[in-house]
């Protein structure tokens, strides 16, 4: 590691734009004293590809696939919201069954981006071993999505109106075996994260985010829920069938009975999460009705009806990261006006600043990754050319959380 | 977060003070699942003379969380809209509020409001170089997204001569 010597008694290190918490680029810039972080600058743009643009030559259902392909890990929370969006513009109805069948995807979903989520947490702190258990459980679950949806990780199963496969009474004892192997691991996990001396020591009273800073800097899903603040589109509005199930919002204090909003309380809120997920699908399964599962099944007259459509709308769905919202406006032309997509990571960049602050080099990685962020969901046009600059690499900071965790543990 | 509001009463608060200023309101109502559970959204046009004063009213009545704010160039004018939510915290609470303002192309200037709800940074600092607002008062003008060697004067959402349309246009061109 290269360091900048000034008169200053702090000292700028950046850090990125490869690597700080997930493999994605985002670019940080810490101001240090000694080993705390004085400051932090945020830069962003590095996978910024242009996706809105690119939906100017596309009609609406074309658009749901190129939504898919904003991120991997939400490949349904993009095309869900941009759907709601114009189903909310156009009155479209969904029928009732597709409402508890895009539960079923959203959900499962959830579970794999949080399963994902705890085993890079893991490796941040050097804990390897978990990193394998979870991908192990994740696998599962991706096999599950595999079976329902025909992919892995694209599924391509959102549709304008509804969903584009049913759910048939010979799957439900293979999504039964999953949620039940499930549930049986999350004991396990549960452990591993919530009773584990290591990782309490790693995690909590690190990374702070007060319930006032998380109302102000207008923070969403986990990272704000961990801080105390009741926000959770499923529960806050009745979208898909979600206004039918038994649901609650997962602050830490329902397990714990306090809020610090620091990691550990984060690790707590994705883990209840999960569980949330497991029953919600379970519950799914036992009300849901039978019918159709699209309002419009012939693609060609789906869109000649958009063709008609003049307005604008709003599309919000829950993503496994919080709140994602897409804002819609057709003009009565093939493509869309305008497409403005807001992926959760962009409202919970600001976030990392108190959250950093006053934090260790060493924590870095656990705490930048504690906010679940998803670069190429927030950047979207790309073009890299950065002044070189001293760089501490991944590999480095990682050496240095493990470092850490080592010497905790001694 | 309490106090449970009903789109009918948030658009009233709002009359009541701006009057005439409020161009248009639409109460949009939702249904979904069997239950058929009502979720609500406001859409507001306002003038852009009363844009700080309404965000000042909107926090008196509750803390908004602020989506995002989006945009379109609609030829003479640029549109903002103001993505945010209330009613957060109660089971079937929240209401969405989308308020529109537009600015005259000759003068696309508003204000900040960073100092009332400082989680705007982001998304005005988006807007700046995106569309070529000008931001009255913002904490901080870098970019954001774009990169440093970015041509000036070019602004990827506009759809008039500083659109990107000069930039992409030969893409695919081969080059002798």
């Amino acid at each position: 590691m290269k360091q900048k010597t000034t008169a200053k008694t702090s000292y700028h290190i950046p850090i990125g734009p490869i690597h700080p918490a997930l493999k994605e680029p985002v670019y940080f810039e810490f101001e240090i004293d000694g080993e705390r972080i004085v400051n932090v600058d945020v830069k962003l743009g590095h996978v910024h590809r242009g996706i809105e643009w690119a939906s100017r030559k596309r009609n609406p259902v074309q658009i749901l696939y190129l939504a898919e392909r904003i991120c991997g890990i939400c490949s349904y929370s993009h095309p869900a919201a941009f759907a709601l969006a114009v189903e909310d513009m156009a009155d479209i109805e969904v029928p009732e069954r597709a409402e508890y069948l895009r539960v079923i995807q959203a959900e499962l979903e959830r579970i794999c981006s949080h399963i994902l989520w705890a085993g890079v947490a893991a490796h941040e702190i050097g804990f390897d071993s978990v990193l394998y258990l979870t991908w192990e459980i994740r696998e599962k679950t991706l096999d599950l999505t595999e079976y329902l949806t025909g992919n892995r990780v694209t599924k391509a199963i959102m549709m304008i109106g509804g969903v584009r496969r049913d759910i048939t009474k010979d799957m439900i004892p293979k999504i039964t075996k999953t949620l039940k192997y499930l549930k049986d691991n999350f004991e396990k996990l549960r452990r591993i994260f919530l009773d584990d001396k290591t990782v309490k020591m790693r995690s909590q009273n690190v990374g702070i985010l007060t319930k006032e800073d998380a109302l102000k800097l207008c923070a969403v899903g986990p990272t704000t829920r961990a801080s105390g603040v009741k926000k959770d589109v499923r529960v806050d509005t009745g979208y898909f069938a979600y206004g039918d199930l038994d649901i609650d919002y997962m602050t830490p204090d329902v397990l714990t009975g306090g809020v610090n909003g620091d990691v550990y309380d984060r690790i707590i809120v994705r883990l209840l999460e999960v569980k949330q997920s497991i029953e919600l699908i379970e519950q799914c399964l036992d009300k849901m009705p039978s019918g159709d599962i699209t309002a419009e099944p012939k693609i060609a007259k789906l869109l000649a009806q958009l063709k008609k459509v003049n307005g604008e709308g709003v599309g919000r769905y829950e993503a496994p990261r919080g709140e994602d919202i897409h804002y819609v406006k057709l003009d009565g032309n093939d493509a869309p006006f305008t497409w403005k997509v807001r992926a959760p990571t962009y409202n919970n960049i600001l976030p990392w600043i108190p959250m950093l602050k006053g934090e260790q080099i060493a924590d870095i990685p656990i705490v930048a990754a504690s906010t679940d962020p998803c670069i190429s969901c927030t950047n979207r046009v790309a073009i890299v050319n950065n002044e070189n600059r001293y760089e501490l690499d991944k590999e480095e900071l990682h050496r240095l959380s493990i470092e850490k965790t080592r010497r905790l543990m001694k | 977060m309490s106090k449970k509001l009903s789109p009918e009463e948030i658009v009233k608060y709002f009359k009541d003070e701006f009057k005439t200023k409020i161009k248009s309101t639409q109460i949009r109502k939702k249904v979904a699942g069997l239950k058929k559970k009502e979720s609500y959204s406001i859409w507001m046009k306002i003038d852009k003379s009363i844009f700080k004063p309404f965000i000042k009213r909107l926090c008196d009545l509750q803390f908004p969380h602020l989506a995002v704010t989006s945009g379109n160039d609609l030829g003479k004018t640029i549109e903002l809209i103001y993505h945010f939510t209330l009613g957060y915290g109660t089971r079937f609470g929240e209401i969405v509020l989308n308020v529109s303002v537009e600015l005259p192309k000759s003068k696309p200037e508003i204000e900040t409001i960073c100092d009332y709800i400082p989680g705007a940074l982001v998304t005005e600092r988006e807007k700046q170089e995106m569309l070529g607002v000008k931001i009255i008062g913002i904490p901080d003008t870098r970019r954001l997204f774009l990169p440093d060697d970015f041509p000036k004067g070019v602004y990827p959402w506009r759809r008039d001569e500083t659109g990107p349309e000069k930039m992409y246009k030969n893409l695919h061109e081969v080059k002798k």
